[in-house]
């Protein structure tokens, strides 16, 4: 706060104002869709006003439902982001020091990418089971190749030069890994990260939309299936704020271990 | 009584394979350095200076010939670069305490001795500042630090002031004398600019166009400390002449 008061007047208004015309935009927003709902004469189960779906989501998180099916999905995701860029990290540096290893594996690695999701998420769900385990194996393989292509990218894009400081003064392996390597393909590879985590949503919700038994996906069947349509709006919201809370998270990560890049 | 040269290059030859035959970029370059030697190697472009620093560096085997070091242990060495090659996500006080932290240096004793190599080279309450703040000629000031903290027994510069501009290059030269003076390093310095030879070193040895040979082996023996003036004396001249005669 006191912060704030010492900076110059100026900026702080220009974000003040920023701020408000964003409020103003999606007040406009939800305004055009209650009159377009309430004066278009379409049924409620088709388009529900913003103010129905509002008290459906009142109604489901006093009786806790909601936060059931957020849980499940937030781990699915969660766990699946963890996962995926494990692998795609680990595999995605070791690709990048070996011509030969990207010889090899870059066949298997392009056809993975060849398939849809959407396609295998059925086969997944079937050899894994309707619980969390399929849901997370899905999100995994979403994330891995945008986080593996950004590694590769990444390490490949670390200048020579600061390789010869490193050799000039000695340094280890382990020393040019964590003082050159990390900090500099970190950009490219936090980029990777930021599309692979609004990604591992998705796969989430692929997954629960073709058999679980909990879930936001699992949650928009069964209220679409009891023509439930606010709730299934109200899911449908939940997964935006999932995907751009975690959006949020890495870009503020980024920011923070990005100072250095920041621009004037 | 004479001191033991601290590094000494034996019928060092070094060619790059290529499709017609290999690059010949050195051929038969003998020397020896003793401590506290300020040496320059003088040359065209394409005369293999660079590679020479960088077998010196280790970062490069010789085709041929040998090298030898004080004691047969290889010196720690500080090197600086064409380009600064500063870690653009380290601060100014970071990038010169990265030799200490790879030795191993504990935080506190490295902090105190990067805030004295930040004093002796002059960039006081830019400690904290990223490298891309930095002019050219304080970017080159920290890359000297960094290459000194560690008080190494070998300064190897590479041409570390051709891309600065005429007025910070002669600015730099002072600064690297006073420097030099301070620690008392023995230093290997290539350049390609007579008067950043003669400003600078004890000794120049010339470098012949490609294939890289030694041509002169000049000593240079004007007084220290040397300041601007000097390149204005008769004898400034005269081995300025001497030098301009063996390039070409």
């Amino acid at each position: 706060m006191n912060n704030n008061l010492l900076r110059t007047f100026h900026p702080s208004t220009a974000k003040r104002n920023r701020t408000w015309l964003r409020l103003l935009s999606l007040g406009l927003g939800l305004a055009c869709w209650q009159v377009t709902s309430v004066f278009s004469g379409m049924e409620v189960f088709i388009l529900p006003p913003p103010l129905a779906v509002w008290s459906r989501l009142v109604v489901a998180v006093q009786d806790g439902s909601l936060f059931r099916d957020i849980g499940v999905t937030l781990s699915e995701v969660v766990l699946g982001l963890i996962v995926g860029v494990t692998f795609a990290t680990v595999l995605g540096y070791s690709v990048a020091k070996s011509r030969a290893l990207e010889q090899v594996l870059s066949p298997y690695l392009v056809a993975s990418q060849a398939i849809p999701i959407v396609a295998i998420a059925p086969l997944l769900v079937l050899w894994f089971g309707y619980g969390m385990f399929s849901k997370v194996l899905i999100c995994a393989l979403i994330v891995f190749f945008p986080v593996l292509i950004n590694t590769i990218v990444g390490i490949r894009a670390v200048p020579q030069a600061f390789y010869d400081l490193m050799d000039s003064l000695r340094a280890t392996r382990r020393q040019i890994l964590l003082k050159v390597e990390i900090p500099a393909a970190l950009p490219i590879f936090l980029g990777g990260l930021r599309i692979g985590a609004t990604l591992s949503v998705i796969g989430a919700v692929v997954g629960e939309l073709v058999g679980s038994k909990y879930g936001l996906g699992n949650l928009i069947n069964r209220a679409r299936v009891g023509y439930d349509m606010p709730m299934v709006y109200v899911a449908v919201f939940m997964l935006i704020f999932l995907a751009l809370g975690l959006y949020g998270i890495v870009a503020r990560v980024e920011k923070k271990l990005l100072r250095w890049q920041e621009q004037k | 009584m004479t001191t033991e040269p601290i590094l000494t290059v034996k019928k060092l030859s070094v060619v790059f394979p290529d499709s017609n035959g290999g690059l010949h970029a050195l051929d038969d370059i003998s020397f020896e350095a003793s401590p506290r030697d300020f040496i320059c190697f003088l040359g065209p472009s394409g005369s293999g200076k660079t590679t020479l620093l960088r077998i010196l560096a280790s970062l490069l085997k010789p085709t041929a010939g040998e090298i030898g070091f004080l004691h047969n242990q290889k010196p720690q060495i500080g090197m600086v670069f064409q380009q600064s090659n500063l870690m653009p996500w380290r601060s100014v006080m970071d990038n010169i305490k990265l030799p200490l932290e790879l030795d191993g240096v504990d935080e506190v004793n490295a902090r105190g001795k990067t805030q004295e190599m930040i004093d002796l080279v002059g960039l006081n309450g830019f400690e904290d500042s990223w490298p891309r703040d930095l002019s050219g000629g304080m970017a080159q000031r920290v890359a000297i630090a960094r290459a000194l903290i560690h008080d190494p027994d070998l300064l190897l510069l590479d041409e570390p002031f051709a891309s600065l501009d005429a007025m910070t290059r002669e600015r730099m030269w002072m600064e690297l004398s006073r420097i030099w003076h301070a620690r008392q390093k023995t230093v290997i310095m290539v350049t390609h600019s007579i008067n950043e030879s003669l400003f600078l070193a004890d000794r120049v040895l010339v470098l012949t166009q490609r294939p890289g040979q030694i041509k002169l082996d000049l000593k240079v023996d004007l007084p220290r400390p040397r300041n601007d003036d000097i390149r204005y004396t008769p004898h400034f001249g005269k081995l300025a002449r001497k030098l301009r005669e063996a390039i070409e």
